[in-house]
């Protein structure tokens, strides 16, 4: 028996385990890759349209930042612009997420000692991880170069996007392996390689927007930055342009290197423990832990300051290149119009804000969903047992949460819009102004999300087991009914039925109060109901 | 004075009739064995006391209230140890423990650091690190160190070792001698033997026995194993007595209770040498309920309705 045994087993068993997740992901990345090369096809349709496209994007250090650097005006270069970065997030994200699923979190878990009692080596486990990962970034690069020749472009290109996006999936299944070895629990092993990811982006984003442009203007040089950061090099492969596959050689000397080093890691340490101690925590809990509200503010604390965090390098990046906005779209006819279309309104820059805006109420939105659904993951996992059985109420317990949750995301949408003025304000020379209009633009989104948040108080009243499935396909639909509504030309009553149509388009046009005081009502009806339904029905645990 | 009272209770999920007329009497100030195989209803009679979850019919009595009406103002008099503990990963154990004892209405805090030292739990781990029994640990420090009229144990000691078993048993023993109730529901047999003053059996979601143990075992056959000068003759023909086995001048039979007298008689004719008699352990009772002669039912798996995990 060798330190590998049983790793085909193993392989076997993560496939199997993760059936319907790999498939999904397998689809993801040349779904994304199909719908981009499909609406850049119709946007840039012709030479002229590509060479502006390129011009401008080389210019701007925020599309630099953003989408990466470009590299010539063919099909495939804008394509591969426009797609990188969601094709990137993609491949790292899912990569991390399997990685430490099928190691850390099986030892937390227990599943990892059963099976470590049976004929399985040592390093199996992480062998079987990894070779199911990177099977599915091969398949997922392979179907992403077929749609993409299927799409007409050129079959080289599309092959060296396929592998540099398999490339990152790779280097970070790499980075999870080695902080699946670190943190002593699947939560901190996917924080640390997410922190990672956010590093990679951040260093590529400066190195990019360091860059400088060439001499005919529609590529950029990066600057060193980039060459240190896994996401920089499949850019730095050029798809559709240099195709420059030696590129590639780093990342795959970057994986065996990190792969090295967690086998390593693993051969040092006991089964279930991290090379981080999991850190202890206080013995006697603090007065503010001791009441509902204060338990429901330790539980959600977390999401609650990572949003915050995320909003406010969002809003203070989106804020600053709000001046920069007309070299960024004004030699293009299409962009313009769909802003204008989209903020319905034709000063540009407010119409840009209050886009931003949108994006920031359905992004909170968001956290509302999740914040509320805190709720059932309570009451599944068990823990609402303990505490409904002690002298908390029902009523008392449900509201503790839902507390942070409209509270949260009240703050969050303030913050957003402070932090988007605050980034407009330093570049447009009005700091307390921008911030004053933009933070009542932000507040003025909360009522829709209040509304979804009801509703996932309803849902969980009602049909608790169907609640998270449910709530976030109903922010789904309102997502889809705000970004396509309007494009799709979709018949009003249809996009009355997202809370997200009822809000006005601030800054641009001025807040009436009517609709945001019927928003809330609905939010507060909402709301109501759900906790009488909540109150009348069986405790469904698991 | 009755601290749980519960007659007829019915519960369903869906199709499954998990409580069938269920009916339990606790009385104030007693430790009561709440006995039954996986299955039986025990963790779901115990949701519907706690007024977690809704009875279809019966009635229900908890401290002179009722659990699903008056459920906050209960809660404050009472304390309970789930059958599965289930604690949040980023809370260590002490905060835990405070945070179940404050939300009861508070808790003696010398009581909470004793029975620390006395169940060996390390308060500063965080609660994702816990096994199964130190998690049971901490609901248990906290129901204990709560200053409360009933305790509901719900097989409270399935994850611990026989060394904490023991403190564990001798913190019940000291809370009956306070006065306290509690409803202890378990499968180690000889822990319901050591603590319970009454027991009621349950079965498929019905009360197929409830009493003393001495009552249960009026109820029952004792086993004997006699040995004569000369072999035993017509025994099986006696009233009561039952399963008669003959091996050389030994012989093994069982006999109900309170046909002892003419048993005894009979067996003087054939000179007896030894006489033993094995009271029957509440094992024996419970697999001559559920277990037909064989240990089947007892490990069958479950059927686990909707909603009663």
């Amino acid at each position: 028996m060798t330190a590998f045994t049983g790793t085909t087993r193993l392989t076997r068993l993560a496939l199997r385990r993760d059936r319907v997740k790999l498939l999904v992901w397998a689809l993801a990345v040349p779904g994304v890759g199909a719908a981009v090369a499909q609406s850049v096809s119709g946007i840039y349709g012709t030479e002229s349209d590509r060479i502006g496209y390129a011009t401008t994007s080389a210019a701007s250090v925020v599309a630099r930042a953003f989408n990466g650097p470009v590299s010539g005006p063919s099909l495939g270069s804008v394509v591969t612009a426009e797609a990188y970065t969601m094709l990137a997030l993609l491949a790292a994200l899912l990569s991390t997420f399997a990685v430490v699923r099928h190691t850390r979190q099986n030892e937390e878990t227990g599943r990892a000692e059963l099976l470590g009692s049976a004929v399985v080596g040592r390093h199996a486990p992480l062998t079987a991880a990894l070779l199911t990962t990177v099977a599915a970034n091969v398949l997922s690069g392979l179907l992403l170069a077929l749609v993409l020749v299927a799409g007409d472009l050129p079959v080289a290109g599309s092959l060296a996007l396929g592998a540099a996006i398999t490339g990152i999936g790779v280097s970070f299944a790499a980075i999870a392996a080695v902080t699946a070895q670190i943190s002593g629990t699947a939560r901190g092993a996917n924080g640390m390689a997410a922190a990672v990811v956010g590093l990679a982006f951040l260093l590529r984003a400066a190195g990019d927007a360091w860059g400088t442009v060439s001499a005919d203007g529609m590529r950029v040089v990066s600057a060193w930055p980039s060459w240190l950061s896994p996401l920089g090099w499949a850019n730095q492969v050029q798809p559709f342009d240099g195709n420059r596959w030696p590129v590639l050689a780093l990342t795959a000397g970057f994986s065996l290197l990190a792969i090295g080093t967690a086998f390593v890691l693993t051969a040092h340490r006991d089964l279930g423990s991290g090379v981080l101690a999991v850190r202890r925590g206080p013995a006697v809990a603090a007065r503010g832990l001791l009441n509902p509200g204060g338990l429901a503010w330790r539980l959600q604390r977390g999401v609650v300051l990572g949003w915050a965090i995320g909003i406010l390098v969002m809003g203070l990046s989106m804020g600053s290149v709000g001046d920069q906005l007309d070299s960024f779209v004004g030699e293009n006819e299409a962009a313009s119009e769909l802003i204008a279309q989209l903020g319905g309104t034709e000063e540009l820059v407010d119409a840009f804000l209050g886009t931003m805006m949108a994006m920031f109420a359905l992004a909170v939105a968001g956290f509302a969903v999740q914040a509320v659904l805190r709720l059932r993951a309570e009451e599944a996992a068990g823990t609402l047992e303990g505490i409904l059985a002690t002298a908390v109420g029902r009523p008392r317990w449900l509201l503790s949460h839902l507390l942070w949750a409209a509270l949260g995301a009240v703050v969050l949408l303030a913050l957003a819009g402070a932090s988007t003025g605050l980034g407009y304000g330093l570049v447009s020379g009005d700091v307390p102004g921008e911030v004053a209009r933009l933070t009542v633009a932000g507040l003025v989104q909360a009522p829709a999300a209040l509304v979804l948040a009801g509703l996932v108080v309803v849902l969980f009243g009602l049909l608790p087991r169907l609640s998270v499935a449910l709530s976030w396909s109903a922010f789904l639909l309102c997502v889809l009914l705000g970004q396509l509504g309007a494009l799709l030309e979709l018949p009003q009553p249809v996009l009355n039925l997202s809370p997200f149509t009822h809000l006005p388009a601030v800054p641009a046009a001025d807040p009436s109060a009517t609709p945001l005081v019927l928003l809330l009502a609905v939010a507060v009806a909402l709301t109501g109901l759900g906790l009488a339904t909540f109150r009348r029905r069986d405790l469904a645990i698991g | 004075m009755t601290a749980i009272s519960v007659a007829g209770l019915v519960k369903t999920f869906g199709a499954t009739r998990a409580l069938d007329e269920l009916d339990l009497t606790v009385r104030s100030g007693e430790v009561h064995g709440f006995l039954g195989p996986n299955g039986a209803g025990k963790s779901t009679t115990i949701r519907i006391l706690l007024g977690l979850l809704r009875r279809d019919a019966g009635e229900v009595g908890v401290l002179g209230g009722d659990p699903w009406r008056d459920a906050v103002a209960l809660h404050r008099r009472l304390a309970y140890v789930p059958g599965d503990v289930n604690l949040w990963p980023n809370l260590s154990g002490g905060e835990a423990i405070d945070l179940f004892g404050s939300l009861r209405g508070g808790l003696d805090r010398a009581r909470r650091d004793e029975l620390l030292r006395r169940f060996d739990l390390d308060p500063t781990k965080k609660c994702r690190t816990y096994s199964k029994g130190n998690r049971q640990k901490v609901a248990i420090v906290a129901a204990f160190a709560s200053d409360v009229e009933l305790l509901v144990l719900d097989e409270p000691t399935s994850g611990l070792d026989p060394l904490m078993e023991a403190v564990f048993r001798e913190y019940v023993a000291a809370l009956r001698d306070a006065g306290r109730t509690v409803l202890l529901s378990s499968h180690v047999m000889s822990e319901v033997e050591a603590l319970c003053d009454r027991v009621s059996i349950i079965r498929a979601g019905r009360t197929v026995e409830s009493g003393t143990l001495a009552e249960l075992r009026h109820l029952t056959r004792t086993p004997m194993t006699v040995e004569t000068e000369r072999p035993v003759a017509g025994l099986a023909e006696l009233a009561g007595v039952h399963a008669v086995t003959a091996s050389g001048a030994t012989t093994r039979f069982e006999v109900e209770s309170g046909t002892l007298d003419p048993v005894l008689a009979h067996l003087a004719r054939f000179g007896v040498r030894a006489l033993t008699s094995t009271p029957p352990t509440l094992e024996e009772l419970f697999m001559r309920h559920y277990g037909d002669g064989s240990e089947v039912a007892v490990t069958a798996p479950r059927p686990v309705p909707v909603g009663a995990r």
